[in-house]
């Protein structure tokens, strides 16, 4: 664990400052004109300052207030990061109640069940797609009296009985301003707020069954966001760009939190589309995402140097190599030779500035990854730019921090070790157990869950299945623990960790390994369209659909050169050697979250798709040389429809066992 | 996004009018006696099969053909022989069946092309763009750039158009339409080659404009399913002769439109 700085403290926070209207009242002191939020809008980025956004929040909260908020009401914010649903958060939390941010693009059918749950009284929406999915399933919803909008685009004609532009709340809440008892009551509101009250309800998507309420204190919250800010130096004057979803805890604690305790300006891009665009301009030095965003750069920075001309080709290839072989050394601050650094100085002028610039990371301190392993590939290449890159493990139930990488301790395969105030043990089962000031007060309305999950003492299960590297220190996690499972053989299955290792591929964007208590291991791939076809593009392979490309023999033949490198890697290490993939498909559709095959925040569920796709699992053990399905999807606009697909299995060598096993038989 | 220029005429009352229109090129008639209103603020149709003329009838409205008999009344006025460019400055927009954008030029450029009408500031004033016609550039730019918010393509702006997909394509040239804040906005086929989600988002864009700003919008599609869903009022066009006209449902009903659509037994 890593000194903490004193000098690093929050500038003039006091343990006084337990909640978040305190912190915002302290900002709008102590960094008054500083920049707390931007969001660009008509194409031009517009800023507020603390005492801005401090005014801001006061104008809603007093609306909010003469809407008739009370003490522990539950409120639901839906939309994408939008200034507004920010400051809104802070507004409920005048009153003493709770903000439920929500997934924005769960259908009617999810947001019904969270806001059902959750018992919302209000809901702060983004536009007409969220007022028009809360309309359609408002018999459900007997508590909810009021929702207010921020985007007013064709409502104009809506009944605005219960409906409100966020505007006409914040005008209430100004003219109520001005009644010297009710100004007086929200300040009283404010302060009667302290550190054990909830702060925030987050429902974590959950790869099974219904999603759960995650009650968070705010204490919880703030603590955690706060030895973060310490474990890695934060300041003031840091810049994020707030692009993942509100409801993940992740966004709450680093767009949210984070910046309310230590005051840094969050940035709102402007819309979904123009992120890339948008963090080129702002240029964050805190960053923040899943691997898939990492892996979405590399991939489309690739793609496009195939087209460069042949001189810049050269250029890039040759200081990518170049930044290989001495740029992690270089950023662990490791003795270099002096022609290396030459070297490396003279790619960072041609190659690796530019190339920062254009993912926006010029300006980056840290930047973290977590959610799920990270290709060793993918982490390696940002690392060699001089990008600090490190990983981090954290749940909605510790507020985000557990374990983290310190600075010059970073590993491919590792998630570093536990934060600040984290005390972290490993159960005789290989769970990994936590207890932390950022574990949260229990599942709402859910005491048997939260029994199951929380020991009396304040540990809690994370459920992941993991180990302390002997030589490192770090927390290595394998695997969902009980995913982790075996064959009829006994031998060890691990189909995430499988997984993970197929999905470095940039080629294969899912994939879904089955196993347990089989013969063998096989498993469902999908095919990642902007890899796959922009080499289709290159070789003058035609293509109508994801199926057809997703079938193609040329397609199938690269797909099965990646399989059999990770089954000789697998035969190379002696626990998973048994879990070669002897069987896979490529599937005729791409997994999707509407068909609720991924969970909302992209992770693959499981079950769910071995008994959706049953015929073909049952193809893949038994030897037939195709499978056959048919399977309803759900169009973007909610209707249903059918895909049928036959699907070629394809048959996988075995590589004989190497590494220590193959070491003893030689013996 | 601003309301259009202010007009006496109120919603619901006929802001254009086509009297006994015909037109021929040389022995081949494309109209004939086609008579029909367009009332401010509604969205009216134009359906028929192909070759029945109802892109002439577009071409006829914004000045671009003149008729050879009738006339065409807007906003009170009959001109015998209106140009493309009275039309324009009068407050007809409209885009093309085929979209007819400048390729080269970025989304942000083409859209700034449909204010070009609305500029007071002479060409010297704006080549140094500077005192007077930078601020009303910058204006102008507002004006464009919430355009750019309401189709949501915020994230093409810079892109040149060539370069896009055609659904977005179609997506610039209604807002270029949009930029020069008419009154009344011809679309010709706007969703034409769509898929279904371009389709239902251009649906939503149309309505929006429809009931945001009141703009009047006539519009050809062969969509039925788009043109019972969108339009108040229907006019049907067969070999340049208008065959019916009403509302979608009278129209769905009505025997000379079944009959062109799916041919009569001989």
């Amino acid at each position: 664990m890593p000194a903490v700085d004193t000098h690093a403290e929050p500038r003039g926070a006091s343990a006084a400052q337990d909640t978040f209207p305190k912190f915002l009242a302290l900002n709008a002191t102590r960094f008054a004109d500083r920049p707390a939020m931007r969001h660009k809008d008509l194409g031009i980025w517009r800023t507020w300052t603390w005492r801005e956004v401090a005014d801001e929040v006061r104008a809603f909260a007093l609306g909010l207030g003469e809407l008739g908020l009370q003490r522990g009401d539950r409120v639901a914010i839906v939309g994408r990061n939008r200034p507004k649903l920010y400051w809104s958060m802070a507004a409920i939390q005048a009153w003493g109640g709770i903000p439920v941010p929500v997934y924005s693009d769960s259908v009617a059918d999810e947001m019904a069940y969270v806001l059902e749950h959750a018992g919302a009284s209000m809901a702060v929406v983004e536009d007409q797609e969220q007022v028009d999915k809360i309309l359609s399933v408002s018999d459900r919803l007997p508590h909810l009296a009021h929702l207010i909008y921020d985007e007013p685009r064709g409502l104009r004609d809506y009944d605005h009985s219960r409906l409100h532009a966020f505007e006409a709340v914040q005008a209430k809440g100004r003219k109520a301003g001005e009644d010297a008892a009710k100004a007086a009551a929200l300040e009283a509101a404010i302060a009667v707020g302290k550190g054990a009250d909830l702060a925030i309800i987050l429902y974590t998507s959950g790869t099974t069954g219904r999603p759960k309420g995650v009650m968070l204190s705010n204490d919880n919250v703030i603590i955690s966001a706060r030895n973060g800010g310490l474990f890695d130096h934060l300041r003031e004057t840091e810049e994020t760009i707030a692009y993942l979803p509100l409801a993940w805890v992740g966004d709450n604690i680093f767009s949210y939190a984070q910046s309310y305790v230590l005051g840094f300006c969050v940035n709102c891009p402007e819309s979904a589309e123009t992120i890339v665009e948008d963090r080129r301009e702002i240029g964050m030095s805190y960053a923040f995402a899943p691997p898939r965003v990492y892996e979405n750069l590399l991939t489309q920075t690739m793609v496009r140097m195939e087209d460069a001309g042949p001189l810049k080709k050269r250029m890039f290839h040759h200081f990518l190599g170049v930044a290989r072989q001495w740029g992690e050394k270089i950023l662990n601050k490791e003795p270099v030779p002096l022609s290396a650094r030459l070297q490396y100085a003279l790619g960072e002028v041609l190659v690796y500035g530019p190339l920062k610039n254009r993912f926006g990371f010029t300006n980056i301190r840290v930047g973290y990854t977590a959610g799920e392993a990270i290709g060793p590939e993918i982490f390696r290449f940002f690392r060699s730019l001089g990008i600090n890159l490190k990983q981090l493990y954290g749940q909605t139930e510790a507020s985000v921090y557990i374990t983290a990488q310190p600075d010059g301790e970073i590993y491919a395969d590792t998630v570093g070790k536990p934060n600040i105030d984290v005390e972290v043990k490993i159960a005789d089962n290989g769970e990994v157990l936590y207890r932390s000031p950022g574990v949260f007060v229990g599942y709402y309305k859910d005491p048997e869950k939260t029994a199951e999950t929380k020991t009396p003492d304040g540990w809690v299960r994370s459920g992941d299945a993991g180990f302390f590297d002997p030589k490192t220190g770090h927390l290595k996690i394998i695997d969902r623990a009980k995913d982790v499972g075996k064959l009829r053989s006994g031998a060890l299955f691990a189909p995430k960790y499988l997984e993970n290792k197929l999905k470095f591929y940039p080629n294969i964007k899912e994939a879904v390994a089955f196993g347990q208590d089989r013969d063998f291991v096989t498993c469902f791939l999908n095919i990642d369209l902007t890899a796959v076809g922009s080499w289709a593009e290159r070789n003058n392979v035609s293509y109508g659909s994801y199926q057809e490309l997703a079938g193609h023999r040329e397609v199938l033949k690269m797909i099965t050169a990646h399989v059999d490198e990770v089954n000789r890697s697998l035969a190379g290490e002696p626990m998973m050697a048994g879990s070669q993939i002897r069987r896979f498909l490529v599937l005729h559709k791409e997994l999707d979250a509407d068909d609720g095959e991924l969970t909302r925040t992209q992770k693959v569920r499981r079950g769910f798709i071995a008994d959706r796709y049953l015929p073909l699992v049952e193809a893949l053990f038994d030897g037939s040389p195709r499978g056959r399905i048919r399977t309803e999807v759900t169009f973007e606009d909610g209707r249903k429809g059918v895909i049928e697909g036959d699907v070629e299995i394809i048959d996988m060598p075995v590589h004989e066992a190497t590494g220590t096993a193959f070491r003893e038989a030689a013996e | 996004m601003r309301a259009p220029s202010p007009t006496d005429i109120a919603a619901g009352e006929v802001i254009l009018a086509v009297e006994n229109v015909s037109l021929a090129f040389g022995g081949v008639k494309a109209l004939t006696d086609v008579s029909f209103d367009i009332k401010k603020g509604e969205v009216r149709a134009i359906i028929g099969p192909n070759g029945a003329g109802k892109t002439s009838m577009l071409n006829c409205i914004n000045g671009f053909y003149h008729p050879t008999e009738g006339r065409i009344t807007f906003r009170g006025k009959t001109r015998p022989k209106m140009r493309p460019y009275e039309a324009a400055a009068g407050g007809i927009a409209r885009t093309f069946q085929n979209v007819a954008l400048f390729k080269g030029m970025s989304t942000l450029d083409n859209i700034m092309a449909g204010r070009t009408l609305k500029m007071n500031k002479g060409f010297f004033w704006q080549v140094l763009r500077h005192g007077p016609a930078m601020a009303e550039e910058i204006e102008h730019r507002h004006f464009v750039e919430e355009i750019i918010d309401f189709l949501e393509i915020q994230h093409i702006r810079k892109v040149p158009v060539g370069k896009l997909p055609y659904g977005l394509q179609k997506r610039v040239e209604l807002g270029r339409a949009l930029a020069m804040q008419p009154e009344v906005l011809l679309l010709d086929e706007p969703m034409a080659g769509m898929n279904l989600e371009e389709k239902e988002d251009m649906c939503r864009f149309i309505l929006d404009v429809s009931n945001q700003y009141g703009t009047t919008i006539a519009l050809i599609e062969h969509d039925m399913g788009v043109v019972m869903d969108l339009s108040d009022r229907v006019v049907v066009l067969e070999y340049g002769r208008k065959i019916a006209d009403g509302t979608p449902d009278e129209v769905k009903r009505d025997q000379a439109v079944i009959d062109a659509y799916l041919g009569v037994p001989h």
